[in-house]
């Protein structure tokens, strides 16, 4: 009895050892940032395309006005583990102002807060970590120069066993993957889409379906989706679900107008009103990654 | 077809008549009137993307019509229960009959893109394009927040 006892609490102290290894913060190398600083003009850019406006202005002034973005938090997004509300990441002590440059980019690359606890994947680290880390910090220097706003962060929603966010450390072991969907992108033009596409639009998070864990089902990658709100379905948008040529797609991923001149809706719209400022040749990577994709003809 | 059918419409004034029996007719001008949009808008953006010839007294009459659409006295379009809560064909939220002044504001503000997009309709189909982002950008808009997603 004693024996086995024995035998029970050295196999719990082995699982615990093991589930806290396995669980750990996996923060960005040191060297990763050496001998980069990052260059707020260029960083409007990295900023427009990570669309980290659209979730994180509040949730009044989503799209309206065109000064610079008040990143206050407070968007709510529902989903099937829980209801998680945007912090406010503006450059302020309620927001992101007192962190370092790498504390942001290891939050946005590798879903690791400054002081080690893991972030939900409704931050798109999942995405952003195919970034280049200069352009990371690029954003960030651009990030400081924003307005700053005082509203504390809300916490999130989410009950028991989601509410473990240690758990969360198992989700990045399935699911956190520096590797591309597009292992061979061709050109320097598809590269750069599939840089946008899967790295900072992070367009997979709502066009692809995702498995029971909350994972990306990167077989169906942008196949199209369950809306995690329940409202309607999120189109997909890979070749074998959208036959758009070219130019279509960007006019839509600049006016919002389909090639019928319907209009986007819902959630697409701060989408494209982020998008539609990058300069062309972003515009034109996008499509160009898409008619890339397995069952497209890669030309118009 | 139907866009002769939601002219027509518009100038009978609105009403039921020309509706089917079943359909509210509220809720069918509503989207005729979103059609004539659409046709306009169609016009433009097929010369912005270079699918038809640039023809300045065109994209005028185009610009013009939508303009005109934009202001039109919209006054007892939008009555209590006709929301897509409300009627299976309907796509308008509850959220914009609770939001009756947001939704006219945006509706200024797509007549002042018209109105924009006609005084640059002569100037080539590079300048129509410049701005139908701000003309779809508006549509947009207020289908962010009133209409509900497609299923």
């Amino acid at each position: 009895m004693r024996r086995a006892l024995i035998v029970l609490a050295a196999l719990i102290a082995v699982g615990s050892a093991a589930y806290w290894w396995l669980t750990r913060p996996d923060p960005l190398p040191a060297d990763a940032l050496a001998g980069l600083s990052g260059d707020a003009g260029r960083g409007e850019r990295v900023f427009l395309a990570a669309g980290c406006a659209s979730c994180h202005v509040g949730p009044e002034t989503e799209v309206e006005g065109d000064g610079p973005p008040l990143l206050a938090g407070g968007q709510r997004f529902t989903t099937g583990f829980g209801t998680f509300l945007a912090p406010n990441i503006s450059p302020g002590p309620e927001g992101v102002g007192d962190w370092s440059d790498a504390e942001i980019v290891d939050a946005m690359m590798r879903g690791v807060s400054p002081d080690g606890a893991h972030y939900y994947p409704a931050l798109p680290y999942a995405a952003y970590i195919h970034a280049d880390p200069a352009d990371m910090l690029d954003l960030v220097a651009y990030l400081r120069t924003l307005p700053v706003a005082d509203t504390p962060s809300q916490p999130h929603e989410v009950a028991f066993p989601f509410n473990i966010r240690r758990n969360v450390g198992l989700w990045k072991r399935l699911y956190l993957t520096p590797d591309w969907v597009m292992e061979e992108p061709g050109t320097a033009e598809i590269e750069r889409g599939r840089m946008l596409v899967e790295g900072l639009a992070h367009c997979g998070e709502c066009h692809t379906p995702r498995d029971a864990l909350g994972g990306l089902e990167r077989d169906a990658w942008l196949h199209g989706a369950a809306n995690p709100s329940g409202d309607g379905r999120i189109p997909g948008i890979d070749p074998t679900h959208l036959d758009w040529s070219r130019s279509d797609i960007a006019a839509y991923l600049t006016t919002g107008l389909t090639p019928d001149y319907d209009s986007a809706g819902g959630e697409m719209v701060a989408v494209i009103d982020k998008l539609g400022q990058l300069p062309d040749e972003d515009i034109d990577a996008i499509t160009a990654y898409l008619k890339a994709l397995p069952g497209g003809a890669s030309g118009e | 077809m139907r866009l002769m059918m939601a002219t027509g419409l518009l100038l009978a004034g609105l009403g039921g008549p020309l509706a089917a029996q079943d359909d509210n007719p509220n809720v069918e001008a509503r989207q005729h009137h979103m059609d004539l949009y659409s046709y306009n808008l169609s016009i433009l953006g097929a010369m912005a993307k270079g699918e038809r010839d640039y023809d300045a007294e065109l994209a005028g009459a185009a610009a013009s019509r939508l303009h005109a659409l934009a202001t039109l006295d919209q006054t007892g379009y939008w009555p209590e229960g006709t929301s897509s809560e409300e009627i299976d064909d309907s796509r308008a939220l509850p959220a914009l009959f609770e939001n009756m002044d947001d939704y006219m504001n945006l509706t200024e503000e797509l007549a002042s893109a018209a109105m924009e997009m006609q005084n640059v309709a002569g100037d080539g189909a590079e300048a129509i394009g410049g701005q139908m982002r701000a003309l779809g950008g508006s549509c947009g808009s207020c289908h962010e927040k009133y209409r509900q997603s497609d299923d």
